[in-house]
């Protein structure tokens, strides 16, 4: 396949990490300190390989928008990590955690990968408990885990509803150790505007200072990119509302191929949109569905009563309620994987089932649950005979311990109690599985740029499961790309310094240059998030939950059109000499306005369903999505050409020795 | 709702700052208070002005990045939240909505509402790790039992999110809280003992280095709190600190 080489390593599948990291060339500790690397993004992926790398003894810049590595989005995670460590004894292994993941996948991700991502995931925890992560802990003094979707073992570690908090606090505070040491210099409220490459290889990026305005130069012998994914483009999701695709999207345009951008995730369980003016969603923990159930009125009638405000939740009878996930999947019943969820419920409301105003929300409902551990708490208290009310008590307070600052949220929110009724929530952008193509070495079709956590497209196939994102950051971070990267770095020993005023560096900066002149040169029609919006609704609309080749096609043409119209209209106030967030956001929505067109025209392409890329025309009779092995098994990795509808497809196919391809089944 | 919003402008670090009047009309009781300053940018630019410049990022509590001295009080009226997490329908019609920035000197303002925290990270670079390699050759995840009670109390103390408000509230501007609640997170758990010395004294000395006020004792900070950390990461920090004094 040329240049799509997956370079996974031969051999059995349980040795392939083993056997490569053997093999691979190393570089030695004199030899580290002469080499720099560049590192984008400080979330899980980023922080933990900024750490690693200059534990090792590489010298290690960090760049990040926000004010403080603490900051990256990976904080919002809530409800766990993934790991095999079988501490439950249910049976639990690292085949078990890979096979649930290629599945969970709908079989579109590498095997060789994925069985490494299984292999080093109890090492995560073993390194996290180091650091002083605070785990939830049983009353022995070990370690606790809850279930989550698409599998049927407990092997989610948590931290309350903050497990992302606490694992990238502890990535930031490993961070710090380096930073104090001098190893890691951290360019906070920095923007990487574009990456520079020297006879083919990455070799530094141009940076914007945010506070300053000013256009920097940073050289390097490596370039890693672990800057989150773009679900962003979609105006509404659960991510922050910095978060972007500018860096991979221009090591994109030089050279790097972007892998299955419409491979994205729409998270089941989110508080329900409630206005135009909503500036971004809130998710609410796939951990709830371990105790929470999801239900709509069986009653058409009653669910119009509802959303005119006539009949509350809790006056429906329990027949003549709709279990739906229970109902069509008993096995998994409310912990399908998120894409089976997040159909399920747009399926009910299309049907009139829903049950806010804007007809677009169904119930998560703790009723059952809070009885049932009121019951449990009223026997270990030794209490006889509690009333009702008792048990309600009871087992609202260990909801609340479990699930305390979800339902906080939630509350604030929406202005209802959750104990009391049941939550609203409907599905929402959450999580892209796809992004910069990786070899199994983390490395892009740039040499020396390397792509980790959700910036790459490599672990998760068509869809990710869930507790799985925080794993993946980990171990890219920490355990994959310090070694793999040491495998490039070997040639580089004797390289010395890079540079920065070489022709490279000056054509790349004045090219930053004119694009930002350019931004702040347009007619000043209309704001920046006027037109993110309407990208926004076109992505949701054309190319959300379920897409056509009708709308895709009209998403393409619209997203083009809106591209022009916002080069030469789009409003940017102030100057490019001081802080200003309206450029910022223009050179974000720049991107996504290109991105957005790929997206639909890899979606298009893919005339099949699989994950969540739900395609109307390849459906079973009952709705299930219909995959196409035998014509799309491939990873598909676009090549820039100039406009998207440009992009050269390039196909990595997919190899699977260790698992028989199946038809997904969670009934 | 119509609102009056006084807020504070200054156009960098050097500049001098003013309040400034604005009007504010169509405002819903389910806009979060970034909302409603979304808004009043997307009015200023298309009357030609300059947007107001404010930190927020995840909008959803957890970051830490937005701030805002909301009348007089971090975080505004409600309790155990963030700004960004603050609804309208706390507002009504026709009040007056004084937004500053959070004011203390290790904070200086880079423009408008936004302020410098760097002076938090460089507390929690003098110490706030556990020196161990993230290499992952560490013993098993449950070779070390913790007791629940100490892992659920280092947890609480784990929850800080950086955002400064403990500073704002104090008439000090005292970062004892902040740096309490990482000293105490670790001194819970045995990881964190074996370096508690060292990193309680280093941790102090640069809360002192950059500036920060000495506890009022007063409680300000608990009570601003979004996260809720409690006084007693104080009383443990001085706790710790003494014992570190003790042992030179």
């Amino acid at each position: 396949m040329g240049i799509l080489d997956s370079k996974v390593p031969s051999g059995p599948l349980a040795d392939k990490w083993t056997k490569h990291k053997n093999e691979i060339n190393l570089v030695n500790p004199a030899n580290k300190r002469n080499i720099d690397i560049i590192v984008v993004g400080t979330g899980l992926a980023g922080g933990s390989a900024a750490a690693t790398l200059a534990e090792l003894g590489y010298n290690v810049k960090t760049f990040c928008y926000q004010d403080s590595p603490r900051r990256a989005h990976s904080i919002a995670a809530q409800g766990g990590i993934n790991a095999a460590k079988n501490y439950q004894g249910d049976g639990d292994s690292n085949y078990r955690l890979f096979y649930d993941t290629i599945k969970g996948g709908d079989y579109r991700s590498r095997e060789g990968n994925v069985y490494r991502l299984a292999e080093v995931s109890s090492n995560i925890i073993d390194q996290c408990v180091a650091q002083g992560v605070p785990f939830a802990r049983e009353y022995g003094g070990l370690l606790d885990n809850r279930s989550f979707g698409g599998v049927l073992v407990s092997r989610t570690f948590y931290a309350k509803g903050q497990t992302g908090q606490q694992l990238l606090l502890g990535a930031y505070s490993a961070m710090n150790r380096q930073i104090n040491r001098g190893k890691i210099k951290a360019y906070n409220r920095h923007e990487m505007l574009d990456l520079v490459l020297v006879d083919g290889k990455a070799r530094g990026i141009i940076a914007r200072d945010l506070v300053t305005g000013e256009i920097e130069r940073h050289s390097a012998h490596a370039v890693v990119l672990a800057s989150g994914g773009y679900g962003n483009v979609f105006f509404l999701s659960t991510n922050a509302m910095g978060s972007n695709v500018m860096a991979a999207w221009r090591a994109h345009r030089r050279g790097a191929f972007f892998a299955n951008p419409c491979f994205t995730q729409i998270h089941p369980t989110c508080i329900p949109v409630s206005g135009e003016h909503q500036s971004k969603l809130t998710l609410m923990s796939e951990s709830l569905r371990n105790d929470g159930r999801i239900w709509v009125p069986a009653k058409l009638e009653d669910a119009k009563a509802i959303r005119e405000g006539k009949l509350k939740p809790t006056q429906i009878a329990e027949e003549d309620r709709d279990y739906y996930l229970e109902r069509r999947y008993p096995a998994f019943g409310n912990l399908v994987p998120r894409d089976v969820a997040s159909r399920a419920a747009k399926e009910r409301c299309d049907a009139g089932f829903g049950v806010n105003k804007t007809g677009e929300a169904v119930y998560l409902d703790f009723s059952a649950a809070i009885m049932r551990y009121g019951k449990e708490k009223a026997l270990t208290s030794g209490i006889k005979d509690p009333s009702d009310e008792t048990v309600r008590k009871l087992g609202e307070e260990v909801v609340e311990a479990k699930y305390g600052n979800l339902f906080q949220m939630y509350e604030k929110i929406v202005d209802e109690n959750p104990y009391k009724t049941p939550m609203m929530i409907y599905p929402a952008v959450h999580y892209t599985m796809g992004g910069l193509w990786v070899d199994y070495n983390l490395q892009t079709t740039i040499p020396g740029c390397y792509a980790a956590g959700e910036a790459n497209f490599s672990d998760h196939g068509a869809n990710r499961l869930g507790a799985s994102a925080l794993m993946q950051g980990l171990a890219d971070g920490y355990f994959v790309l310090p070694y793999t990267i040491g495998d490039y770095l070997s040639d580089d020993i004797r390289t010395g310094p890079i540079p920065t005023d070489s022709p490279e560096f000056d054509h790349a900066e004045k090219e930053v240059r004119e694009r930002i002149e350019k931004l702040m040169s347009g007619s000043g029609k209309h704001s920046v998030d006027y037109y993110h919006k309407k990208l926004g609704k076109i992505m949701w609309n054309k190319c959300g939950m379920a897409r056509n080749a009708q709308g895709l096609q009209e998403a393409i043409n619209e997203i083009s059109e809106l591209r022009k119209d916002f080069w030469e209209n789009v409003k940017v106030p102030g100057d490019m000499n001081t802080m200003n967030q309206e450029l910022e956001k223009a050179g974000r929505v720049a991107d996504f306005l290109e991105l957005g067109e790929l997206f639909a025209k890899d979606a298009l392409h893919r005339n099949e369903s699989c994950g969540g890329h739900f395609r109307e025309e390849y459906q079973t009779p009952e709705g299930e999505a219909l995959r196409d092995d035998e014509n799309f098994k491939y990873v598909a990795a676009w090549e820039y050409k100039g406009e998207p509808k440009d992009a050269e497809l390039h196909k990595e196919e997919l190899i699977y020795e260790n698992i028989e391809l199946k038809t997904r089944s969670y009934k | 709702m119509n609102l009056k919003l006084k807020v504070w402008r200054q156009n960098d670090a050097h500049a001098k700052g003013k309040m400034v009047d604005y009007s504010i009309s169509g405002i819903e009781g389910d806009m979060s208070f970034l909302e409603m300053l979304d808004i009043l940018n997307e009015n200023l630019i298309n009357e030609g002005k300059e947007p107001v410049e404010f930190d927020h990022d995840c909008r959803e509590g957890i970051c830490g990045s937005c701030s805002l001295q909301i009348n007089g009080e971090p975080h505004g009226p409600d309790r155990f939240i963030t700004t960004c997490q603050l609804h309208m329908r706390k507002f009504k019609d026709g009040d007056t909505i004084v937004i500053e920035p959070f004011r203390a000197t290790a904070f200086p303002v880079i423009k408008d509402l936004v302020v410098d925290r760097t002076a938090f990270d460089r507390i929690q670079q003098a110490g706030g790790y556990i020196s161990v390699n993230t290499s992952g050759n560490t013993v098993d995840a449950n070779a070390i039992p913790v007791q629940k009670e100490a892992a659920d109390e280092a947890m609480d103390s784990a929850t800080c999110i950086g955002c400064g408000a403990c500073v704002a509230a104090c008439k000090n501007a005292s970062a004892m809280l902040f740096t309490s609640a990482k000293v105490s997170q670790f001194a819970l758990l045995p990881q964190g003992q074996v370096e508690a010395t060292e990193r309680v004294k280093n941790m102090v000395r640069q809360m002192d280095l950059e500036g920060f006020g000495n506890c009022t004792n007063t409680g300000a900070c608990e009570v601003e709190c979004p996260k809720g950390i409690s006084l007693e990461n104080i009383a443990r920090m001085n706790r710790e600190y003494l014992k570190a004094q003790a042992k030179g």
